[in-house]
């Protein structure tokens, strides 16, 4: 059974109106996630003993940096399944996650660096994580100006599929940095062998958002997915009949 | 000899002879590599404490860039002429002809830039005892070049625009490599060991070597359709 849903939806069309019908619905949880996350976060959770109410930027910053290596892993995982199977809908999925990613990364890099100033007094370090946060984000760059340079829709999604996949080394190395080198970003405290050595009166609202930006994804993702599908399929009969005015 | 390693040792020679005959392609990245070079104590001021402090982190920039600029001549002729669709064609698996002309590459650039480096380490006042940690470094790093750039070049190779493409491509994969070598030789002026990063380069050119080849011939066969 599963099996058959995979069939049916790897099907363009049948892929267009599934990710049509899923996006308001992840859009709307998108909004309640994100508006209950950040009532939590900034009113309900208590302020941090060392670093007062400026430490609330964690809730921003911290499921940014998950989802900006989460997309990547995605792209690179849809990329491959696109190019060893020729999944044309996983091809579309990579080169639709890219945007999002990257300015998901773009958004650790800027909430890093408020938080920096006022707790480490500068904006910037060359700290491994820091820096290999910022080689992400020209992976990222590197892989969209890729699609970009290739006409060719079909063969720009496997290049990109090449690219994304030597890039993935730099996932671990992100993760592993704090532990690798012990510089001025602090270790991990949510993901850990002894368990999250943070409150749960905090971790619940960090939580919260780390799923309303998945679910935010998710639903850009959709609707990205349907332009790609819209793009890739523009000689068919069936988007033919879509722009003729047909439903 | 098997018929693979024929192929192989057929491909190298024959890349090294094609360059071998347009000598002054072959000069370019070295003369490349010496104004990036030549640039810094400009730049900096001829102070000889400075110059040895950054002399490290100049060389390896320098390489870098130098090696990034030389890529294109990887697959560039052969892609224009058509003779790299024959080598895809042939029987023989198009890993090892991807190899054999990384090494060529490696032979033609990395090479003669690691020699030369020892030369402008001189000028760069770099104190005797760093110089064998530069060559080491060198010696691991630029192949780790050579190899991971091929795939950037097998993506590129024959777009519009594609050489500044390519750059944006690649540098940021070449970070970890600049970031170790440099670290090792900047240990040696401090008076530390050099081999933890020396460790590391051998682990990623040993990564690069065996990962590399297959994600450049799959995107020579992306590219050729």
């Amino acid at each position: 059974m599963f099996g058959q849903a995979i069939d049916k939806y790897a099907a363009p069309e049948n892929a267009y109106t599934l990710a049509g019908r899923l996006a308001p619905w992840f859009g709307w949880v998108t909004m309640f996630l994100l508006l209950a996350g950040l009532w939590d976060s900034l009113f309900l959770a208590p302020a941090d003993e060392e670093q007062g109410e400026s430490y609330r930027i964690i809730f921003l910053h911290v499921p940014a940096a998950w989802m900006s290596m989460f997309v990547y892993v995605v792209m690179a995982g849809a990329g491959a399944v696109g190019l060893v199977w020729k999944v044309k809908l996983m091809d579309a999925v990579a080169r639709a996650s890219a945007p999002t990613g990257a300015i998901f990364t773009f958004l650790t890099l800027i909430t890093g660096m408020l938080w920096g100033k006022p707790m480490w007094g500068t904006w910037w370090v060359w700290d491994a994580r820091l820096t290999s946060e910022l080689i992400l984000l020209f992976l990222y760059l590197g892989y969209i100006a890729l699609q970009a340079a290739i006409d060719d829709r079909r063969t720009a999604a496997r290049a990109g599929a090449v690219l994304a996949l030597v890039g993935v080394v730099n996932i671990p190395i992100i993760h592993y940095s704090v532990m690798w080198w012990n510089t001025l970003h602090q270790g991990p405290t949510i993901v850990r062998a002894e368990g999250p050595a943070i409150h749960i009166s905090m971790l619940i609202p960090l939580l919260v958002m780390a799923i309303g930006f998945t679910t935010y994804y998710l639903a850009v993702l959709m609707q990205q997915v349907r332009c790609e599908i819209l793009e890739q399929e523009k000689n068919s009969s069936w988007v033919r009949a879509l722009a003729a005015g047909g439903k | 000899m098997t018929p693979i390693l024929r192929a192989f040792v057929a491909v190298l020679l024959r890349d090294v002879r094609l360059a071998l005959r347009h000598q002054g392609e072959l000069l370019n990245p070295l003369l490349f590599f010496l104004i990036v070079v030549t640039m810094f104590p400009l730049a900096l001021g001829p102070d000889k404490l400075t110059l040895q402090a950054h002399a490290p982190a100049v060389i390896w920039v320098a390489a870098v860039l130098a090696s990034s600029i030389s890529l294109d001549m990887m697959f560039r002729s052969d892609f224009d002429d058509g003779s790299l669709e024959q080598l895809l064609l042939s029987p023989c698996p198009d890993v090892i002809l991807v190899f054999a002309k990384i090494l060529a590459h490696w032979l033609l650039t990395g090479a003669p830039l690691t020699a030369f480096a020892m030369l402008l380490s001189v000028f760069l006042y770099l104190p005797g005892a760093a110089v064998f940690p530069l060559l080491m470094t060198l010696l691991l790093g630029t192949p780790v070049l050579s190899l991971v750039g091929s795939v950037g070049v097998a993506l590129t190779v024959g777009l519009r625009g594609g050489g500044m493409l390519l750059a944006l491509l690649v540098l940021p994969l070449y970070m970890p490599v600049l970031i170790f070598a440099v670290a090792g030789v900047n240990n040696t002026l401090k008076g530390l060991s050099v081999f933890g990063e020396i460790y590391i380069l051998a682990a990623m050119l040993i990564l690069a070597a065996t990962l590399c080849p297959f994600a450049t011939a799959a995107s020579l066969r992306i590219r050729m359709g």
